[in-house]
């Protein structure tokens, strides 16, 4: 039998979960819709972002929200100069984790910019808002760097 | 879902999506070019002389190859079967429905298919159906070209000669 008689065909599986959230995650879900970023304070005072249900030391319940900017700066990042279909950009970008002003860790996100020579550690970024926020973190829609 | 009216959020759509493309191999592959022309056939393994369907290529049994087709009749025995009365999302078919596992003449293994134009409270172990296919334009290479089984006006088969008759449905 010869190989062109071999059939094939495209085929999804879909798995189409609707996750709750919990009251945390669903803390800084909400305040993404506001255009607001929210951590909390674990034990030892330092603001988590996003907000972590159990303190990482102590495993105690953290409830202590805190509100922190939506500009921070780079810590690390990664040039992704061929995004693929999954990822949040269709153009080259950077993955990066960002530290928000009034945080003390860092969150994931990606950056947007024609400027690559211009995402080092240490630079100003600023999150990009989509014009209708509905409560997920593609509200941020990327990263872009401040002007100088 | 829709978030968008909601002052406070509480849950999120997470769907994760499996992109496949499906090779159905040699085996499968003649399996299916015979739906397409309205024939069920088996492989018979060389070893043991079991009759699979759909065929895989191989007896899981002997772990030798199944190249001797087998044609099958329409005709075929309920080994199994459940009544679903559940919707399933994205199933067309509206509960209660069955679903049965079927040996078909000639073939010693079932395959899974519906039943229906019968009274789901009889439907039993060892009834007769036969396929109803779709009309020869619809053919394709699926499984879905036979609509679904309906019951025979036969004799029930015995459980211990399930999966064992002949192509014609006589005793082996």
């Amino acid at each position: 039998m010869v190989k062109d008689s071999l059939l094939q065909k495209e085929y999804e599986l879909g798995f189409t979960y609707t996750r709750s959230t919990g009251p945390v995650v669903g803390k800084f879900l909400t305040g993404l819709k506001n255009r607001q970023i929210f951590g909390n304070r674990a034990t030892d005072g330092r603001v988590i972002v996003p907000p972590m249900e159990y303190d990482p030391e102590t495993f105690q319940p953290l409830n202590d929200f805190v509100q922190v900017s939506d500009a921070g700066v780079i810590e690390s990042w990664c040039w992704v100069s061929k995004p693929r279909s999954s990822h949040p950009s269709a153009v080259p970008f950077a993955w990066a984790m960002i530290k928000l002003d009034g945080a003390d860790i860092s969150m994931i996100h990606h950056i947007v910019t024609n400027e690559q020579n211009r995402v080092v550690t240490g630079a100003r970024v600023k999150a990009l808002w989509i014009d209708q926020p509905v409560g997920f973190i593609s509200d941020i829609r990327c990263f872009v760097l401040e002007e100088d | 879902m829709d978030n968008k009216n909601k002052e406070v959020i509480d849950a999120i759509e997470a769907p994760i999506y499996l992109k496949y493309n499906f090779t159905a191999g040699l085996a499968p592959a003649r399996f299916l070019s015979q739906l397409k022309q309205g024939v069920l056939t088996g492989q018979r393994c060389p070893k043991c002389d079991n009759v699979y369907v759909p065929p895989r290529g191989s007896c899981p049994a002997c772990g030798v190859a199944t190249e001797e087709e087998v044609v099958l009749g329409d005709k075929a025995t309920v080994q199994s079967f459940t009544i679903v009365s559940i919707p399933i999302p994205g199933n067309p078919i509206q509960p209660p429905y069955i679903v049965a596992n079927l040996v078909p003449d000639g073939a010693n293994i079932s395959f899974i298919h519906l039943m229906s134009e019968c009274v789901n409270e009889e439907v039993r172990i060892g009834q007769r159906v036969t396929a109803i296919w779709k009309p020869k334009e619809e053919w394709d290479f699926a499984m879905d070209n036979i609509r679904y089984f309906k019951p025979l006006d036969e004799p029930d088969v015995p459980a211990e000669l399930i999966g064992h008759l002949s192509v014609n449905g006589t005793e082996n």
